[in-house]
């Protein structure tokens, strides 16, 4: 990479030429740091712009909407006011809400004592098990999604949210798998001492382990919310028929189509999909990339 | 990991010198403890995996239509699916072609981002949260976006398209143009992927690079023999767990089929079937169709298919090896 003159060369020579090399060294640097940073400026104007496009179009009129205009000329702000009248968006909104914090709670209930159990107990089957929650968590849903839904119209839950929501309370299979990577990093000395204080396991879980383990709970936690806030497939399967059980997913899906709006209109609608994903990441960045870099490292 | 075992009241290193029946009364309770934990799990496991997938196999083998009882008509719906179904072959293309094409440029693209962020002096945390962000928006909100952005009258992309002189392509309502463009739309959404290849580019030892420069080794060489060895788990676990995602893509091609059609009775696989996944088959024969044994039967293929690719990443990949954790069972 550097371009020193080989050592006898050098020796030969006067010191000029030596820095010659150096300075050309050092311009070759700040050039590659011009360019790396100026690719990844690129990149960001290729990542950040279609949230952008979004944002522009979903203030637009109807009439510019429909031009190609990229920059808004009247800001109408009452589109976002003019979607929840033209659609059951509050609705679907509030379903959505309901779905994800119900999901999401349902699951860190079930699946933390399940993770430690598989990352801290030995027992007979251990290895069995763990390879059982790789099988469900790689398993694509469309699999099973027949008889699931013959079973959910037989105890008359389709058409509600239920159906995703109760799953939730016997263990997800991607959390439990990325609680139990966690939980293999926390020493076992410190379980141990409060052991030897006399917890039973259930205190030890809830008062020195859960506390270590927050920043995988707040992941996982996150991408529970998330997964269930942009879930398609699932609402889609069951509450398909009845629009008042909708999602936001759902609802945005068959907007432009169902209700023959302008683009203007199903931006604005777009960004509401888009915007608590958007709010909390930059709230809990730390937490999610610590959560993806967990999944993947180990791999 | 500490050898002691997690049955708590013994303390480190002492001697285990307890008579039979208090071990064995220890052992009953350990189980007991082992089961409680587990519960939920095991009911899961029962009740949303074992039945269900039973069930499937079962009623791929029957006539089943949601509604009158299912009757058992052999290989009916599997011979159905090789000899007459006029869509499932097209099907099948195009899932292919999305793990074939898609799922490899998203590992590149990914993995091409992460090499520039990492080499990155300034900046690199916020480029990092700008590169993922994407990542994260909701599927349908995405794909609606794109559409929007891609559509051939008034959308940015042929207009930019049009500044240096090329012809935009009608995308979303080009049968030949639609799957780039769902690929351009997972390009956007890579970011998981990034975040992963970085951590892992990060984590390769900086003296090998220094070796690898004294001996003289050029960029493409030092990338061949120190960056991709180190990072080799990590691309086969991007590209299997992104194979498998890629045999049930589902989501982004109905929607888009849905939004730039602008009918949803007419849209599947819109334009021209150009975007019908083996998933969307599935659903189109289970719940438009009420075919559900014949869907039951896309289901077990779709089974063996991406089971086989998780034992790939079973037997290569490290982290999902339990022996690495264990020792002997008690």
């Amino acid at each position: 990479m550097t371009s020193y003159a080989p050592a006898s060369a050098r020796a030969a020579r006067s010191a000029s030429p030596h820095r010659a090399a150096r300075s050309r060294a050092r311009r070759r640097r700040a050039l590659v740091w011009v360019a790396d940073h100026a690719v990844a400026v690129g990149l960001a104007c290729a990542f950040v712009g279609p949230i952008v496009f979004v944002m522009l179009t979903s203030v637009m009129t109807d009439q510019q909407s429909l031009s190609s205009d990229l920059w808004p000329r009247h800001w109408q702000w009452s589109n976002y006011t003019t979607v929840f009248r033209t659609a059951p968006f509050g609705t679907w909104l509030i379903n959505t809400v309901v779905y994800a914090v119900a999901a999401t709670g349902a699951m860190l209930l079930s699946s933390i004592p399940i993770a430690y159990a598989l990352a801290r107990f030995r027992f007979r089957g251990r290895n069995a098990a763990f390879l059982a929650v790789i099988t469900m968590m790689m398993l694509p849903p469309q699999v099973l999604v027949i008889p699931m839904y013959l079973m959910w119209a037989r105890l008359h839950l389709t058409g509600t949210i239920w159906p995703l929501v109760i799953p939730s309370l016997f263990g997800d299979a991607f959390s439990v798998f990325l609680l139990r990577q966690f939980l293999l990093t926390i020493p076992e000395d410190y379980l141990n001492a409060a052991r030897v204080d006399g917890c039973s396991e259930l205190r030890v879980l809830t008062r020195v382990v859960l506390p270590m383990m927050r920043p995988a709970v707040v992941a996982v936690g996150l991408f529970a919310f998330f997964n269930a806030w942009n879930d398609y497939y699932g609402p889609l399967i069951y509450t398909g028929e009845t629009p008042a059980h909708w999602t936001l997913a759902l609802g945005l899906a068959s907007f432009k189509t169902s209700h023959a709006v302008q683009w203007n209109l199903t931006m604005a609608a777009t960004l509401i999909a888009m915007a608590p994903v958007i709010i909390v990441f930059f709230f809990a960045q730390k937490a999610f990339i610590e959560g993806v870099t967990l999944t993947g490292v180990k791999g | 990991m500490s050898t002691l075992t997690a049955t708590g009241t013994r303390s480190a290193g002492a001697p285990d010198a307890a008579p039979a029946p208090a071990l064995r009364a220890r052992h009953r309770r350990n189980r007991l403890r082992v089961l409680l934990f587990l519960a939920p799990g095991l009911v899961g496991f029962a009740v949303f995996l074992v039945y269900p997938l039973v069930m499937t196999v079962w009623l791929s083998f029957t006539n089943s239509n949601m509604i009158s009882p299912a009757q058992f008509v052999g290989l009916r719906n599997y011979r159905f699916m090789l000899d007459s179904d006029p869509q499932i072959w097209q099907a099948v293309r195009n899932t292919g072609w999305l793990v074939v094409i898609m799922v490899p440029a998203q590992v590149l693209f990914a993995l091409g981002v992460a090499m520039v962020t990492a080499r990155l002096k300034a900046g690199a945390g916020l480029f990092r949260t700008l590169f993922y962000l994407p990542a994260l928006a909701p599927p349908v909100a995405a794909t609606v976006a794109f559409v929007c952005m891609f559509n051939p009258s008034s959308g940015p992309v042929n207009q930019l398209l049009g500044l240096v002189g090329i012809h935009g392509p009608l995308w979303f309502d080009s049968p030949s143009w639609s799957k780039p463009a769902l690929t351009l739309l997972a390009l956007w959404g890579s970011g998981t992927v990034m975040v992963i290849f970085l951590a892992a580019l990060l984590d390769v030892p900086a003296e090998q690079y220094e070796a690898a420069e004294l001996d003289g080794a050029n960029p493409w060489q030092r990338f061949r023999y120190v960056t991709l060895p180190a990072i080799s788990p990590v691309v086969l676990f991007a590209t299997v767990t992104g194979v498998i995602a890629g045999l049930q893509y589902f989501t982004q091609a109905m929607v888009a089929a849905q939004v730039a059609n602008g009918n949803i009775q007419a849209a599947p696989g819109y334009p021209n079937g150009s975007t019908m996944t083996f998933p969307e088959e599935l659903y189109t024969s289970g719940f438009n169709q009420f075919h559900a044994g014949y869907a039951c039967a896309l289901a077990v293929v779709l089974f063996l298919v991406s089971m086989a690719f998780t034992l790939v990443l079973l037997r290569r990949a490290s982290g999902f090896n339990p022996q690495e954790t264990q020792e002997t069972p008690l």
